[in-house]
């Protein structure tokens, strides 16, 4: 249910786990880990993403599938956006025809 | 209504008559709200593909101005993000609960943390305009050249990234505008007493649009302030 109320104590564990990953995120981005920079600063914000969406936005809780539904699809347009452009621009170079 | 042989179920005023519950009701604006945020995910989406576009080609551009950026002005404006979600949040339980107080100073502390992200946004953009990194006629990356001999940097593609930054993070605070708009008209009904355990939708959708927002900056941490911020070798 939508008016299930969570425990406060749960919203200051997310928000300190915000926190450290926020932290995290800035100082691993100093370590040279070569292409892995960009896949470790994707997934850490993709979990922080993650966090917010089940817990502050209480989508764990809510009975409600169509709110789920309406979550996944967007996020699935969005990759088509992004992987159909890609593979169109990929595939030529820009500026020289 | 009270001799009525049809069983009419006992509720407050704030249920619509075309819907059967308040939990109903209260599904559907949510459910609204995502399919706003939805149409929200596609506007931004547009600038995501573009800047992954660009940044593919150009990165040593994307790189150097990234580097450019303030590193500790960007951080602290994620936490202080971070904290107004997490009093959105716990706004929204204390509405839940039917705490008026507890609500009107959690709003407060909200606009608080948003006006602070809007004035670090302003002092970064401002230091960004005395280095001429805005793209138009005086823009200048003579000195991005300068403190990174090791890598390429042209002129155009690098104002590019910078328009990239200007508009992602402009639409950004936009929205955070907006965010402080709703939140204000939020606290004002708060502190008049609307919001009940049984009426809360305002604030409940309020704080889906601020958590959204949110999300939007975790993304764009990353991406315009972290690209390559190795030891340059």
């Amino acid at each position: 249910m939508s008016e299930h109320v969570l425990s406060s104590k749960l919203y200051y564990a997310i928000w300190i786990v915000l926190m450290v990953l926020t932290v995290v995120t800035a100082w691993v981005a100093t370590i040279d880990l070569g292409p892995f920079n960009t896949v470790v600063a994707l997934l850490i914000a993709s979990s922080k993403a993650l966090l917010v969406i089940l817990f502050f936005m209480h989508v764990k809780y809510t009975s409600e599938k169509l709110t789920k539904m309406v979550i996944v699809s967007s996020i699935f347009w969005l990759l088509i956006l992004l992987f159909l452009s890609l593979s169109d621009y990929g595939t030529r170079h820009l500026g020289h025809g | 209504m009270s001799n009525s042989p049809i069983a009419v179920e006992q509720h407050g005023p704030e249920l619509r008559h075309h819907f059967s519950t308040v939990e109903q009701q209260r599904d559907s604006a949510s459910l609204g709200m995502w399919l706003f945020l939805a149409t929200e995910i596609m506007f931004f989406g547009g600038m995501f593909c573009a800047y992954l576009i660009y940044r593919l080609n150009y990165y040593n551009e994307f790189a150097a101005g990234s580097r450019s950026l303030n590193l500790k002005w960007g951080t602290i404006n994620t936490i202080v993000l971070i904290c107004s979600s997490l009093t959105v949040a716990l706004s929204v339980r204390a509405a839940q609960m039917g705490k008026r107080k507890l609500v009107v100073i959690l709003l407060i502390l909200t606009l608080i943390f948003g006006l602070a992200f809007l004035g670090i946004k302003g002092i970064e953009w401002y230091d960004k305009y005395k280095e001429h990194h805005i793209p138009g006629a005086s823009f200048n990356v003579d000195d991005l050249v300068r403190e990174y001999p090791q890598i390429h940097i042209d002129q155009s593609h690098e104002q590019i990234y910078f328009s990239l930054y200007f508009a992602m993070t402009g639409l950004h605070a936009l929205h955070m505008i907006i965010g402080v708009g709703i939140f204000s008209y939020l606290l004002f009904h708060a502190w008049k007493g609307r919001y009940t355990t049984t009426y809360y939708t305002p604030v409940e959708i309020g704080g889906l649009y601020w958590h959204f927002v949110d999300i939007v900056w975790i993304y764009l941490f990353p991406l315009l302030y972290l690209i390559d911020r190795k030891p340059l070798g």
